[in-house]
């Protein structure tokens, strides 16, 4: 039952996909809704699987690693299915305005929107090494599919760009996996452990895997790509890609230093990954305070905002867990609702520069009120999910006295508001002159409602935290059970 | 059913408030009267509500809600008697600013967006009278925060956007080393509750230095708002907001919310003796004793009536702050009916700044002259508030200061009399002038900025100070009854000194 669910979960969104490029165009509509609509409906199995027995292996056509695809379904990729399909779903509402199935656009959008929902699903199922980087692959070419979908230039310059560092990215992770194959014989993600010793060519190996898996989340140093590739992109796509697609390769990192190599020493190394992270938080913050764009500010956020992922390896316990996955959540709701809002300004004043949107609070109030809400969260600021995983961070580190991480997230708060104030500032600020209205379609309100149902989920998850946390809890890694 | 109701009021008084702002919001710029039945009745609503749960704690119940955040970690609304002290302050005071309000914004732009935010700032507020822990408090005192950014920028003047960052810049920090200070005591206690007399005692001698520095840390984070010097600089920018904002920050919501942190925080979290036990009182009591001079200097300063006003409020708030630094039942007293004192007569002040703002223009104290013939009503509440300020009988201030100076004496802190005898001699120097302005000099020719107001909007402004006015004389002359701040005071008080 749940191997079937599972199946449908990845291949129904990609079979609609195949149909949608087959059958006529009146069709569309109904195929995006066969497509996403079941989903949440068939991901409830899983769950049930999940919270009966725990993990759940599942052996597709009936061959086992290396040849065939093995899933894993434990709590946390539950977890990341229920985020991917939960977002995709209400930016798909958002995107059902943006990408009208009658306008041309919608017949390369939708088809790649579903291919990259189902490839996510997939990858985050993924139980061995080769698997996922078929999925990554995946991942990755649909979303520059989309981000250059609209065919603007700015956007087709950033999707090159993107394609180029991705495919050096994928190169560096083959490479990895090769090394490792070489070695073992053996490519599942939760067996390599017992025939690999730390040996340097082992090291060597998982240390490519793992900067090519950085470059595709977009770490400090190697975020150069993401600010224009998600401050250009279509608003539903930036939302997307800022609140999974960065997100889903952070995963795997978790995924092959927790569970592939969680009984080596890594220490110094996760204290090297931990700087980054705090340089992540430091520089976005920094570069987000200096962009004169919306949505550029909102893409450097995310290379802030993806720093605190960094730093579960350095505090790595159950606290410092939870904390990451529930930053994860939070993050990605606030920022899905940031760009989706964005999206929204965007198209109806035509421009997101700062210079343009004094007083646009009066004209999209409840645009201006989606980011202001998703802000909070962002800054950490309760109550909101955001600050719950702040303060699951600051208790993490100080149960371990990691007095510098501490001062690190209490402080590093300040310099997301000093970027979203100056935002907001400028909004509330009395235009001199009145805005030219009317010249401009008017975003849908059904789009402003998808930006403002992610925005409350967002505060919300800072009051109903229990059924996450006690999910991360129940999927902790190996070393870290409490 | 008693369970249930005693569960849910506190919840209740919170969310009264926060779905009236969304309404508000929702219901949009246009629909003016909705809006305005909307404001009035949650305020009635939420003073009736507050004499509710006033009743069920003198029946001896005690109305708690709890939620669970995170496993282990609870966010507590309680009403016991000091939470009820500042609920009802802000209650009564909110509806008659509410009222105020409507009649000072009317015609002006964006008032969906102004009471909003103006009702969400009630809810943090409330929020903040009753949390029942230090996490609670946290939680609601940075809603405040971004609560009141809203109105702070209203104008949406270039001057309001950099007045409103100031704002930012100061609180948000001060939450940056609330938080530290929270997870470092959580850290050493676990989450509790507020207890009268605190709870920390038992961990002096393991944790002294790191108690000290944990107190230092959440002083500050709430000084901040409190205006304490050197933390102060905010308040005085802030006044580019509406007079009804100002008036808000001042005598009930921001200022207010700090000074009542620092008390939850001397009495209930670490306790009157460890404080004193672990040397805390004296810096805050110099802290205190020093922004109560600096910032009556500084009003004497200002030419600006608002202005001058402003730096009033750093001084009287730290009135509160001296109270409970100097120690001992009487000062507590003195420090804790303050809390309502110095709301009642410093929102006088402000509704009448407002009025001679908005109707004549005025803005500068040159520009008082005459303005008793005039608007004799109006002057005559500036007047009270002023002298009360001062600390004359009959005026609530008077009791404020009697406590304070017999309870520093009590306790063998005489210098302590000097300052408050200094600072009524600095506050008289810089309100008598004013008054004598007001009063006794011709009125010019022409005022600044006229403008003809109807009836009932001028009805409104003036009633709402009169009212005030009438409270704040009120809780001066009947400070013997039983249900005065006075006697609730001492009745908090009686708790925390067995």
């Amino acid at each position: 039952m749940t191997t079937e669910a599972l199946a449908l979960i990845v291949f129904v969104p990609l079979l609609v996909a195949a149909g949608m490029v087959v059958l006529p165009r009146s069709w569309l509509g109904l195929l995006i809704r066969i497509g996403l609509l079941p989903l949440p409906f068939l991901l409830l199995i899983p769950t049930m699987e999940v919270v009966d027995n725990g993990a759940y292996r599942v052996v597709l056509a009936g061959h086992d690693s290396p040849l065939g695809i093995v899933w894993l379904l434990d709590p946390l990729s539950l977890l990341m299915l229920w985020l991917n399909v939960g977002i995709t779903l209400l930016v798909s509402l958002h995107a059902s305005f943006s990408f009208p199935p009658s306008d041309q656009p919608a017949r390369r959008f939708w088809p790649l929107w579903l291919i990259l929902f189902a490839s996510m699903n997939a990858l985050v199922l993924s139980a061995d090494l080769f698997n996922i980087y078929v999925t990554l692959e995946l991942v990755t070419l649909a979303a520059i599919g989309l981000i250059a979908v609209e065919g603007k230039p700015a956007a087709l310059r950033a999707a090159m760009r993107y394609l180029l560092l991705a495919l050096m990215a994928s190169l560096l992770y083959l490479l990895g996996v090769g090394l490792i194959y070489g070695q073992t014989g053996v490519l599942d993600l939760y067996l390599i452990a017992e025939h690999l010793e730390p040996a340097w060519l082992t090291i060597t190996a998982l240390a490519l895997m793992i900067v090519g898996l950085l470059i595709k989340s977009a770490i400090f140093p190697l975020h150069a790509w993401l600010p224009a590739a998600h401050g250009n992109a279509p608003g539903p796509v930036s939302a997307i890609l800022s609140a999974m697609v960065v997100k889903v390769s952070v995963y795997i990192i978790w995924r092959l230093w927790f569970w592939t190599a969680g009984d080596w020493d890594l220490d110094s190394a996760a204290t090297l990954m931990g700087i980054l992270g705090g340089l992540a938080i430091v520089y976005g913050s920094v570069a987000a305070l200096v962009q004169q764009r919306l949505k550029m500010i909102i893409a450097y956020s995310t290379v802030a905002q993806l720093g605190y992922l960094m730093l579960l390896f350095p505090l790595a316990s159950t606290l410092a867990f939870q904390a990451a996955s529930y930053h994860l959540v939070s993050h990605g709701m606030a920022k899905a609702a940031m760009f989706l809002a964005a999206a929204n300004i965007l198209r109806s004043v035509g421009s997101d520069r700062l210079s343009r949107l004094a007083g646009i609070d009066q004209r999209l109030p409840l645009d201006v009120f989606a980011l202001a809400l998703a802000g909070v969260s962002i800054m950490g600021l309760p109550p909101s999910g955001g600050f719950l995983a702040k303060w699951l961070f600051l208790e993490a580190a100080r149960e371990q006295e990691a007095w510098g991480w501490l001062v690190l997230v209490a402080a590093s708060g300040l310099l997301a508001a000093a970027y979203l104030f100056r935002v907001l500032a400028v909004m509330c600020l009395h235009p001199r002159r009145r805005l030219r209205s009317d010249r401009r379609r008017r975003a849908p309100n059904l789009a402003s409602v998808a930006a403002i149902l992610l925005a409350v989920g967002a505060i919300v998850a800072g009051f109903a935290s229990a059924p996450v946390l006690d999910l991360v809890a129940a999927g902790l890694p190996p070393g870290l059970a409490p | 059913m008693m369970d249930l109701l005693l569960f849910w009021t506190p919840l209740l008084l919170v969310v009264v408030s926060a779905l009236t702002g969304i309404v508000i919001f929702i219901a949009g710029e246009r629909k003016a009267r909705l809006r305005i039945i909307l404001n009035l009745l949650a305020a009635v609503l939420k003073v009736l509500m507050v004499v509710l749960i006033g009743l069920l704690v003198l029946a001896g119940h005690t109305p708690e809600f709890r939620i669970s955040l995170v496993p282990g970690l609870d966010l507590v609304l309680r009403a016991d008697a000091l939470s009820l002290l500042f609920a009802t302050l802000s209650a009564v005071l909110w509806l008659v600013t509410t009222v105020y309000a409507i009649a000072y914004l009317e015609r002006s732009p964006n008032r969906a967006r102004f009471f909003g935010f103006f009702s969400l700032c009630v809810a943090a507020t409330m929020g903040i009278s009753l949390a029942g822990n230090l996490l609670t408090f946290f939680i609601f005192y940075e809603l405040l925060t971004l609560t009141t950014w809203p109105l702070v920028v209203h104008t949406g003047t270039a001057t309001a956007i950099r007045s409103g960052r100031t704002y930012l810049r100061y609180t948000l920090s001060g939450g940056v080393l609330f938080l530290i200070g929270l997870i470092w005591l959580y850290g050493i206690t676990g989450p509790q509750d507020f207890i009268a007399g605190g709870t920390l005692a038992e961990h002096d001698l393991d944790h002294r230095l790191s108690l000290q520095i944990i107190f230092v840390l959440l002083a500050v984070g709430m000084g901040v708002k409190a205006a304490i010097y050197p933390l102060h600089r905010w308040l005085p920018e802030a006044m580019v907001a509406p007079a009804p904002v100002s008036a808000l920050l001042h005598a009930v919501a921001v200022v207010k919310a700090g000074a009542f942190g620092l008390v939850r925080l001397v009495e209930d979290v670490y306790g009157p003796e460890l404080v004193a036990g672990l040397g805390m009182d004296l810096p805050l009591l110099l802290a205190a004793a020093f922004t109560i001079l600096y910032g009556s200097v500084q009003a004497l300063r200002q030419v600006d009536l608002k202005k001058r006003l402003a730096f009033s409020t750093v001084s009287q708030v730290s009135y509160i702050v001296l109270g409970i630094a100097v120690g001992g039942p009487l000062a507590t007293i003195g420090g804790i009916v303050h809390l309502v004192h110095q709301g009642l007569m410093k929102i006088i002040l402000f509704f009448c700044a407002g009025i001679f703002g908005n109707l004549l223009g005025i803005k500068y104290i040159h520009q008082l002259d005459g303005v008793g013939r005039r608007m004799p009503w109006a002057s005559a509440c500036f007047t009270v508030g002023a002298l009360g300020m001062i600390g004359l009988p009959p005026v609530a201030g008077f009791v404020s200061k009697w406590y304070l100076g017999a309870g520093a004496v009590a306790v063998g802190r005489e210098w302590v009399v000097a300052v408050l005898v200094t600072s009524t001699v600095l506050n008289a120097s810089y309100f008598l002038p004013v008054l004598k302005r007001i009063w006794l000099n011709p009125p010019p020719d022409q005022w600044p900025d006229e403008v003809q107001v109807s009836r009932i909007e001028i009805q409104a402004l003036v009633g709402s100070a009169m009212v005030a006015a009438l409270l704040a004389l009120g809780v001066g002359l009947l400070a013997g009854h039983p249900l005065s701040p006075l006697s609730w005071a001492t009745a908090i008080v009686t708790e925390y000194f067995p």
